[in-house]
């Protein structure tokens, strides 16, 4: 069956008779020069992804070879923005896979409950969904006027978006549904004001939170944390990053302090296992015992 | 020829056509099967117990960058893509493929772009396309592809989709495919990484 194909659903890769290991020097040349001339590092990335991304573009700028991708990017910026949009995934949602924060609230927040003082790191927050989701627990908890929250990404944008703690009205059914099955106490409509097509969180909670730039690929660790949020962000990277950026995350955490992953990102494969616990047997939450 | 991998894809009907392949499959059994099966985003840990129960080799959802190990059948999580690299898979929130993530395309041209004449698709019943694109990439790299017999899948769209993108596919019925599968010639060095 000849299923023609859309550029929005091309069939991610090359032509058939592209030479596997001539493609993979191809990428590696293009994500060197992006580096070099741009500065933005993707050459740890998770290989697959990039991979079909980069077709993806190759095929929307009507290119048949990535070498012709790179030449285009390199010699116009403005291509470059469209490869960027096509490289940056930042869909998120709040209170994403809603057992993780019923979880967080019943076997983490009673740990919390111990210290004088939180720090809480979210590491690739994107537009702010899980900072306001875990504030929203804090809150209800009681924690949140003794906890301070780092919110970081690469993208300047979206952490615009977060600071301005406006979201898309339309989601706020979804974003109900989650708060409820994650075990959510009031009654979520109490933190939001709804405006134009947007639903205006309660400014409050963020009051102990900066949001502020933070690469994980090249910048270091800016504090001792007790729990380090890193969620949905490392499946991007290849096992390389992945272990660098386990090595930040470990130097960052206190004896004993919690590390939350995405729901499906391990830390089985990495060189880290043996220092933490496991905390739960499906969540991936973990704490640093040693 | 010897076979590394095996992704099978499937939707509406799913279930009990993985059920009955993965039932006939031996304790033995030396390839790592990949399964891709449409499902809600929120569907949990179900499919995984369900096709535990049937059967000695050890069933398990797909965490990002597990290596890929033979005699496993691993499941592809809802609402992720899942990439195959060379020894391990990755897993993707890309948008969906045609409504579907996962897709059973994407999975099937990865596995074939990654281990190329080394691959083994299957596409069962469902009730769309998907899979039909993907095998044919699993076929022009050389892999071997098999269809379920329309005829006796419980929504043959699906299959007959990829027989008419792969006219060349075996088309079989579920003990046949699986029959298949368990005598195919397998790597006799094994190893977790080939790069
Ligand atoms: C899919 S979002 C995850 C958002 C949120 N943590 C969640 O789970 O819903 C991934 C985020 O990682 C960010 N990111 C990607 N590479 C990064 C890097 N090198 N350093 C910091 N953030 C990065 C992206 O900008 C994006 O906002």
């Amino acid at each position: 069956m000849a299923v023609p194909l859309t550029p929005d659903e091309a069939l991610d890769g090359p032509p058939l008779s592209y030479n596997p290991e001539l493609e993979r020097i191809e990428i590696e040349l293009l994500l060197e020069g992006v580096f070099r001339h741009y500065g933005f590092d993707f050459r740890s990335y998770a290989y697959a992804s990039i991979r079909r991304r980069l077709w993806k573009r190759t095929e929307a700028e009507g290119l048949s070879s990535i070498s012709e991708l790179q030449a285009l990017v390199l010699h116009d910026s403005a291509a470059m923005e469209r490869l960027l949009l096509d490289l940056s995934v930042s869909v998120t949602a709040m209170f994403r896979d809603p057992g993780f924060y019923q979880v967080f609230r019943e076997e983490v927040v009673p740990l919390l409950r111990t210290y004088p003082f939180i720090r809480i790191w979210h590491a690739g927050c994107s537009s702010g969904e899980e900072v306001y989701s875990t504030a929203i627990v804090l809150e209800e908890e009681g924690l949140l006027e003794r906890t301070r929250i780092y919110a970081t990404d690469i993208n300047d944008a979206v952490l615009q978006q977060a600071r301005a703690g406006i979201f898309p009205l339309n989601r706020m059914q979804e974003y109900t549904e989650n708060y409820i099955r994650a075990g959510g106490k009031r009654s979520f409509s109490e933190y939001y004001t709804a405006k134009y097509d947007g639903a205006l969180f309660s400014p409050s909670l963020t009051r102990n939170t900066v949001f502020s730039q933070h690469n994980l690929v090249t910048d270091r660790s800016f504090s001792e944390f007790t729990v380090i949020f890193c969620r949905n962000v490392l499946i991007y990277f290849d096992r390389d990053l992945q272990n660098r950026v386990h090595t930040l995350f470990y130097d960052s955490l206190v004896m004993l302090g919690i590390l939350a992953l995405g729901s499906k990102e391990s830390l089985r494969f990495s060189q880290y296992e043996p220092c933490y616990e496991k905390l739960h047997p499906r969540e991936k939450l973990y704490r640093k015992i040693r | 020829m010897a076979y590394e991998i095996i992704v099978v894809g499937t939707s509406w009907g799913g279930l009990a056509a993985l059920r009955e392949l993965i039932r006939e499959l031996p304790a033995g059994f030396g390839l790592p099967l990949v399964i891709v099966q449409h499902r809600h985003k929120r569907s949990g840990q179900l499919l995984p117990s369900l096709l535990q129960d049937c059967t000695p080799l050890f069933v398990c959802e797909v965490d990002d960058k597990a290596p890929i190990e033979t005699g496993t059948v691993y499941v592809a999580p809802a609402d992720y893509h899942l990439l195959i690299e060379d020894g391990h898979f990755a897993l993707s929130t890309d948008e969906p493929v045609r409504y579907s993530r996962p897709s059973i395309d994407v999975t099937l041209v990865s596995a074939a772009d990654s281990y190329g004449e080394h691959s083994v698709g299957v596409v069962l019943t469902g009730a769309n396309a998907d899979g039909a694109r993907g095998l044919k990439r699993i076929h022009d790299r050389g892999g071997l592809a098999l269809v379920q017999l329309p005829s006796t899948a419980e929504s043959p769209a699906m299959p007959t989709a990829a027989l008419r993108s792969v006219p060349n596919a075996r088309a079989l019925s579920i003990e046949q495919i699986a029959a298949t599968l368990a005598s195919l010639p397998v790597e006799s060095a094994r190893h977790s990484e080939r790069r």
